[in-house]
């Protein structure tokens, strides 16, 4: 029995540690005072700014440490904090109002690191401070909209087809669509499921009424949550770009559910109003046929809708939606020849179309800008999901003079409002309101407080286990020693290396935690040994039997915890799920510290000779 | 060497495993009870609700917090000392007609009046849907954990071990959350992690036995059950006795000095590792004995030893 290591294992051994260690060295820097620049629409980042950047901020005599461009964004790193503040507001002045300049904390990593992939653990809000946001987005209004969008539809083919219909509305049971006889319904009926494969049709008729239902399918209904969900993260994506964040995450969670963490950020009350603002805006017809006065009384026709002006009175507009929010590409407050305040606005090459469509065939028709808000209205539904309040008004009436194209202006509004609408315009519209049903904020100075901690309890934890281990094991006590320093360093390397591992606070207890568990591998193996040993074996024979037998132990035992890691992994949140990253990290690395490791050094130490007796 | 336990030959515990599942039992029972009378005192992240925790520049009066509150209309409030004299923690209860910043916004108000300085360290709002959701799915992490290691420990071992072995586990949470309850100590999503991580941690004391006891079954072929379950315990107490010292060593350096906001954490970790290390001895192995548990079960077992054809990659 020789217990060697033939020359590959303990290389392999060597390099895996090595790579570890290699990936854990950038944590050694900290982090440099940066100043982040970000292009907000209409404008680009380039290399020109760069060079304009660095040039004002020399003229200024503010020495620049290192500035970079990556993924169309500026990051200008400086010496130290009070640098940082001025060096931010220098570069705003110089800069405009078409760039985000923001306060950042960038890893110090040494460019050379950073070239081979080398990049710090990423801290999670309660170690940087910031704030978190859990948002739910309203699916009911996402549907309620996807239906009225289809009743239009149907109102449209219908006519183009010449189907005679009695009547469509939305109502408790889907799509009501009625008919004057059963042949109009079968034709329609044929007709529409032609048209529509995403709706289902089911014919309601009782006695002489008859009724053609129509549901969305299954299929339909989750792809337009799905679209609605997307299409929110993407908006709110926009909106805290607006908001000048460095490093902020919007990211989904579950079905109907977004999270967004802005790191940094201390005035959530701003943050709230941009994320939360569910503003957006929608084109109508004015229903000039439509009676005011009987429409003011209950007697609105059919396809239209009373509404209020914002300057008072009321106006019936038609209820299809001649074009939504949806396709405005920028939005820029201005002011009109008499000096009142206007939002001009572009759209992408669709709204461009389907607007220079409508305003073509309406050319001489009033065309109206309903103006639509989300407001938290206080209350709770039943569930206890926040009841929003939708407010809708009328902010310009207008008639159309000419075909309208990409380009035109929207007038009516006061100037703050005209301010704040192409903020929310430019940050797209979202499909559906959203609301906060969580919100955490953790001040810079606690997630200082609860680094330190973590570090305190680390230390203190890892001492104690190293000296025990050293007294008790002596010579293996300090192979074992050497494996758990390794296997630490390795969890912080792996944490480095991977792009989604987040440390946080829990992440550390994970840490801490396992530095405690990490030398129950290594217990195992040496109680083994002595076991062996006073069974009278050789020392060769003792600790070949110690490692083997040990092996299928350690490996159930961190199995089932591995297992149960998992498991806080899919179900947990945030800072739950950071304590299971560094849990199921450290199971694997002090797997193979404890047992490959310390095999290596003890083989090469011991092994191959005669021994007689053994420092354990 | 050093030797921390030093036994000449083999310790009877089976002998007093009567007694001490009697123990086990009451404990269990005591647990029950008090959980269906008190109840868990769930912290923020379960009822939903805000927490605001506050900084003073110098050691804060309570009382004048409190009515300072009252009269900013902010009702129901939880006022609290957190780990320092300046340190304050306000919880406000879900409000069927509350704004979470609006009513931050009074706490503010209201303390800004008793000291201008005071920071505001830490701000928390959770809905009740969200509280009831987590809540579900944290019950919900626990069964499946369970029903995983039942799963992998029958097609490891054997079904009256695995049963052994679940049992035990069900009886370190039950035990864990009882004291929870008898002492009303708040249970948040960091206890439900510690909770799991107490599965983890007793499962992985009680493979360790199990692991002996099967490979005793194979190599001492005349001894009764209860001689192998003995003789395997004695065998593995070292290593039982060293890592708990371990363990709890740094999982007391992570209760005094990781700060508040692990304490729940630090908490439940340091029961379950008591209660875990005692019920992988006690419960699991004893529950298999009653069970049943005999060589034939062991041999069927194909891999019974990993260490020998691992040999080739592993050490």
């Amino acid at each position: 029995m020789l217990n060697k290591y033939p020359m590959w294992k303990n290389l392999m051994v060597i390099v895996i540690i090595a790579i570890g260690g290699f990936y854990a060295i950038p944590n050694l820097f900290g982090e440099d005072h940066a100043v982040q620049v970000v292009a907000t629409r209409g404008a680009e980042v380039s290399a020109s700014t760069l060079s304009t950047v660095n040039e004002v901020l020399k003229s200024k005599g503010i020495a620049v440490k290192r500035s970079e461009l990556e993924n169309g964004q500026l990051l200008v790193r400086l010496n130290n904090g009070e640098e940082q503040l001025v060096a931010k507001e220098i570069i705003s002045d110089a800069l405009g109002d078409k760039y985000t300049v923001a306060l950042n904390l960038a890893p110090a990593t040494p460019e050379w690191l950073e070239a081979m992939g080398g990049s710090p653990m990423k801290l999670g809000l309660d170690l940087r401070g910031g704030v978190h946001f859990l948002m739910e987005v309203d699916m009911g209004e996402a549907l309620r909209k996807m239906s009225e969008a289809k009743v239009a539809d149907f109102r449209t083919d219908l006519r183009a087809e010449k189907i005679r219909y009695a009547g469509i509305r939305n109502g408790a049971k889907g799509i009501e669509i009625k008919f004057r006889d059963a042949e109009t319904l079968t034709k329609a009926e044929n007709f529409l499921k032609s048209r529509s494969n995403d709706m289902v049709f089911v014919d309601k008729t009782v006695g002489d009424d008859y009724v053609l239902v129509a549901n969305p399918s299954e299929a339909y209904l989750k792809q337009v949550k799905e679209e609605a969900l997307q299409q929110n993260i993407t908006t709110l994506r926009n909106r805290v770009n607006e908001l000048g964040v460095a490093e902020p995450v919007v990211q989904r969670q579950g079905a109907e559910r977004i999270i967004v963490e802005l790191p940094g950020v201390q005035d959530t009350a701003r943050a709230k109003e941009i994320l939360s603002a569910t503003a957006s805006i929608e084109f109508h017809m004015v229903d000039q046929k439509a009676d005011v006065q009987a429409a003011m009384s209950g007697r609105v026709p059919a396809g239209s809708e009373l509404y209020q002006r914002r300057t008072g009175g009321p106006v019936v507009l038609k209820k299809a939606v001649m074009l939504t929010g949806d396709h405005i590409q920028g939005a820029q407050p201005s002011f009109d020849e008499y000096s009142r305040p206007q939002v001009s606005i572009n759209l992408d090459a669709k709204g461009g179309s389907i607007f220079s469509n409508v305003t073509k065939d309406n050319i001489g028709n009033p065309m109206a800008t309903l103006f639509i808000e989300y407001k938290d209205t206080g209350e709770k539904n039943a569930d206890g999901s926040v009841k929003m309040k939708k407010i809708e008004e009328v902010i310009s009436v207008a008639t159309i003079q000419a075909r309208l194209g990409r380009n035109f202006v929207i007038t009516g509004l006061e100037h703050a409002e005209a301010q704040n609408l192409a903020l929310l315009l430019r940050a797209g519209a979202l499909i559906a309101p959203v609301y906060i049903v969580e919100e955490r904020t953790i001040g810079p100075s606690l997630g200082q407080e609860n680094i330190e901690n973590g570090m305190q309890a680390m230390i203190w934890g890892m001492a104690v286990v190293l000296i025990f281990m050293l007294v008790y094991y002596r010579g293996f006590g300090l192979i074992a020693n050497l494996a758990l320093t390794a296997n630490l360093v390795m969890v912080v390397g792996v944490m480095s290396m991977i792009p989604g591992a987040v440390l946080t606070l829990p992440g550390i207890a994970g840490m801490v935690l396992t530095v405690g568990m990490a030398v129950d591998g290594n217990v195992l193996i040496y109680e083994r040994i002595r076991e062996e040993l006073r069974n009278g074996r050789s020392v060769q024979q003792a600790i070949h039997e110690g490692y083997g037998n040990a092996f299928s132990t350690i490996a159930d035992a961190n199995i089932t915890t591995f297992m149960t890691a998992l498991i806080l992994f899919a179900v947990g949140t945030g800072a739950v799920k950071g304590f299971a990253v560094t849990l199921m990290i450290g199971i694997a690395t002090s797997m193979f510290t404890c047992i490959v490791g310390t095999r290596s050094i003890v083989n090469a130490i011991w092994g191959g000779k005669r021994v007689k007796k053994l420092s354990i | 060497m050093l030797q921390i336990l030093n036994v000449k030959g083999t310790v009877n515990f089976l002998r007093h495993a009567l007694p001490i599942s009697i123990f086990s039992a009451v404990l269990v029972l005591g647990s029950i009870a008090t959980l269906a009378t008190k109840g868990i005192n769930w912290g923020l992240d379960f009822t939903g609700g805000t927490v605001v925790e506050l900084e003073f520049s110098k050691p804060a009066n309570l009382s004048a917090i409190r009515t300072n509150l009252s009269t900013e209309a902010v009702g129901g409030a939880v006022v609290q000392n957190f780990g320092s004299s300046r340190d304050v923690l306000i919880r406000l209860p879900v409000k069927d007609d509350f704004k979470s910043v609006d009513q931050v916004n009074d706490v503010m108000d209201a303390v800004t009046k008793l000291d201008s300085s005071v920071i505001q360290k830490r701000v928390e709002f959770v809905g009740p849907q969200v509280g009831k959701e987590l809540a579900e799915q944290g019950g919900l992490a626990v069964l499946v954990a369970l029903i995983c290691i039942l799963i992998y420990v029958s097609f490891r071992f054997e079904w009256r071990l695995a049963v052994g072995s679940v049992a035990a586990l069900a009886h370190d949470i039950i035990v864990t959350l009882g004291v929870f309850s008898l002492l009303q100590l708040e249970f948040d999503l960091t206890v439900l992690a510690g909770l799991l991580t107490v599965v983890g941690y007793s499962l992985n004391d009680t493979i360790v036995v199990f692991d002996r006891i099967r490979e005793n079954f194979l190599k001492l072929r005349k001894s009764t059950p209860e001689e192998v379950v003995n003789i395997s315990i004695t065998q593995t107490m070292s290593r039982t006795i060293i890592t708990t010292g371990t363990t709890l060593v740094v999982v007391v350096a992570l209760f005094l000095k990781g700060g508040t906001m692990i304490h729940g954490f630090a908490t439940a970790l340091l029961m379950g590792i008591f209660v875990g290390t005692f019920s992988s001895i006690y419960v699991a192995s004893f529950l298999a004995i009653k069970l049943g548990i005999n060589r034939e079960h062991m041999m069927p077992v194909e891999i019974e030893k990993e260490g020998a054809d691992q040999d080739a990659l592993m050490p």
